[in-house]
């Protein structure tokens, strides 16, 4: 979406084509594109020479790229950050409201390793067609959308969470019931992304991919229409958008997200089980998108680092405060898990207060503080 | 269909909530090219009759005729295809848009590209068709004189701007007919004066017929060229603007009865 910015000096608009860029300038542009090389780089250099891991300079400046834990953390926030782009769609620039899309998220999941599994269908197809599978889902429980709104419309989709998480166990021929079921790891053209240094690449590729379809949809024709209808549904209808349309399809597209990330996360895994799409992961990704920021591409993903890092800002804070004298007490070790989940309502509470644009609007009051410097407007 | 053929055919037109009549057989046509207004007191019907012809309201009774097509049955998006663009009386714009883009979703029925196709954008030329509409866009908004706020959030405007920007929204439907709820209320003079020249403009080198609510009857009577006079739901004039001045009926309805009513009523009976 076009919106009034602070631009560089001589940096000027003239065309059409560059009004209507998804980065406001060259520089920001090229930053994004120099910035995810880099990451590129420095994880593909590891895999294909192992080698410079234990080289005196070089092994440290890799060493991040090849942590098992920092690279389970970024692709957690690429599944879920897939799911919180779809559920944004839905969200943010629709205005409808969805408590289920963990649900639509688990059926991603089950679904690419069922047709994995039962049909042999490469991992790198199913994942595609279980974004298809549920959004063929969301669209079958998105369709109470037609007609009501607001809460009501939330208790609908709440309803859908609570019966495709019972479906999950009770349909054994496709999630393998209570047990679960086993997610293959993805593989192309004989290249199996089977560690989790190759298997960040996909994610992150993948990740790429559909956030600049998110971006293209918002400025076109559909996303226009989308935002339409949540600012003023009678005049977008009297201008010539179909309400009922368009208020379903957004279900299907938010639902094809979920779909594509839970995938992600089931191929990750290597094992899907239906205990992980439980109503607290829906209210995890409204909360990402609380705070990322309602209705911003990009804040869907800023909102689902935050998410992401917080536990792990919270585990370090907390072990911090139990390793000195007055914290080591049975009440902080043992409260510690309670803290992390204390820490996301808190988070969700402080930003709808102090925040409510969430941190992609934080992050261009920043950018406008640095431009203007050492001026306040 | 001939020229001469109405664009607008209102053919007894009654619509009832509850027991509450809103409008009862109303009936009027709009010739093709005309700048028709529609005037009486204040809850007389006059939006009513306006949501009648957008869709909103779907009649209680009688049919309402488009280009000579029934259009009664139709909802407001397949009436917008089909050529009826409106403004709102109490601003009805996207307000976490910016102007250009609330101005683009009037190109909805026009563009092409879909959510397939958009996602694509470089691939399935829907980059192509954005940016030849926006060149659209941009003779509206040049035409309407709204260049300096283009990229503003249209929530963040003054009154007068943000009824610029619905006319232009309307005027982006590419309509035949528009449909103008009260354009001017709350403006002042100079602010009047723009919109009335931009609605004789519309008119007459747009080519888009007219339907015009507005209660300044100073601008009703100088640039419309038949006025219908609405009152309690019922149709009590229509003609020119001069015969509707000289009209004792509509006098009576809008300043109430000369003779011996009580002060305070307005003349008129209390319901």
């Amino acid at each position: 979406m076009a919106t009034a910015s602070l631009r560089p000096c001589g940096d000027f608009r003239t065309t059409y084509r560059q009004d209507t860029a998804i980065f406001d300038t060259r520089n920001s542009r090229w930053a994004m594109i120099l910035f995810l090389a880099l990451i590129y780089v420095m994880v593909l250099v590891p895999i294909l020479a192992p080698a410079v891991e234990d080289a005196p300079v070089l092994g440290t400046l890799f060493a991040p790229f090849v942590n098992a834990q920092y690279l389970s953390l970024a692709i957690q926030v690429c599944y879920w950050g897939i799911a919180a782009l779809g559920l944004n769609i839905l969200v943010g620039f629709t205005g409808q409201i969805s408590l289920g899309h963990a649900a639509f998220f688990g059926i991603g999941a089950f679904a690419s390793a069922y047709l994995n599994n039962t049909y042999g269908i490469p991992v790198i197809v199913t994942i595609p067609l279980a974004g298809l599978v549920a959004a063929a889902v969301g669209l079958l429980f998105g369709s109470p959308a037609a007609r009501i709104k607001g809460l009501y419309l939330a208790i609908a989709t709440l309803a859908a969470q609570f019966i495709i998480e019972d479906l999950f166990i009770r349909m054994d021929w496709f999630t393998g019931g209570s047990y679960g079921s086993l997610a293959n790891s993805v593989e192309l053209f004989g290249f199996a992304f089977d560690t989790d240094q190759k298997f960040f690449l996909f994610a992150l590729t993948l990740t790429i991919l559909l956030y600049i379809m998110a971006a293209n949809l918002m400025r076109s024709r559909d996303g226009r229409a989308f935002v339409a209808v949540r600012d003023h549904y009678l005049s977008a209808e009297v201008m010539g958008i179909n309400l009922t349309k368009y208020r379903i399809l957004s279900f299907g597209i938010s639902s094809f997200y979920a779909g594509i990330g839970g995938a992600l996360y089931g191929h990750y895994l290597g094992f899907v089980s239906a205990e992980g799409f439980t109503i607290l992961l829906s209210i995890q990704f409204l909360g990402i998108i609380i705070i990322g920021g309602l209705g911003s591409v990009m804040g869907a993903m800023l909102g689902t680092i935050f998410m992401v890092l917080l536990p792990v800002v919270m585990d370090g804070s907390v072990g911090l405060l139990a390793s000195t004298e007055w914290g080591n007490t049975p009440m902080i070790t043992n409260g510690l898990a309670f803290f992390k989940e204390m820490a996301i309502g808190a988070a969700i509470i402080l930003f709808l207060i102090f925040e409510p644009d969430g941190l992609a609007h934080r992050w261009r009051l920043i950018k406008a503080y640095w431009k203007l410097y050492p001026f306040s407007y | 269909m001939t020229e001469d053929q109405p664009i607008l055919e209102v053919r007894d037109v009654s619509l009832q909530f509850g027991g509450v009549r809103a409008l009862s057989d109303v009936s009027f046509s709009v010739g093709r090219g005309a700048l028709f207004a529609i005037i009486g007191p204040n809850g007389a019907g006059k939006t009513s009759m306006m949501n009648c012809i957008s869709g909103r309201y779907t009649p209680t009774k009688g049919r309402v005729v488009f280009k000579g097509r029934d259009v009664t049955d139709l909802k407001p998006n397949q009436r917008a295809e089909r050529g009826i663009g409106r403004t709102f009386q109490n601003l009805a714009l996207f307000g976490h848009m910016s102007v250009l883009d609330n101005i683009m979703v009037g190109r909805h029925h026009l563009l092409k590209n879909n959510f397939l196709t958009g996602a694509l954008y470089w691939i399935g030329g829907a980059q192509k068709e954005e940016l030849a509409h926006r060149r659209t866009v941009e003779d509206i908004i040049d035409f309407l004189e709204i260049t300096h706020i283009r990229k503003a959030m249209a929530g963040t405007l003054s009154y007068g701007l943000r009824k610029r920007v619905e006319l232009a929204r309307a005027v982006a439907l590419k309509p035949d007919l528009i449909l103008l709820d009260e354009p001017m209320a709350g403006m002042n003079l100079e602010e009047k004066e723009d919109m009335a020249r931009f609605i004789i403009d519309l008119n007459e080198e747009w080519g888009m017929s007219v339907i015009m609510i507005e209660h300044d009857m100073g601008v009703v009577m100088d640039i419309s060229h038949r006025v219908a006079v609405l009152d309690f739901g019922q149709k009590i004039a229509e003609g020119l603007p001069d015969e509707i001045m000289s009209n004792p009926r509509v006098k009576t309805a809008y300043l109430g009865e000369d003779d011996d009513d009580a002060p305070g009523t307005g003349g008129r009976e209390v319901a």
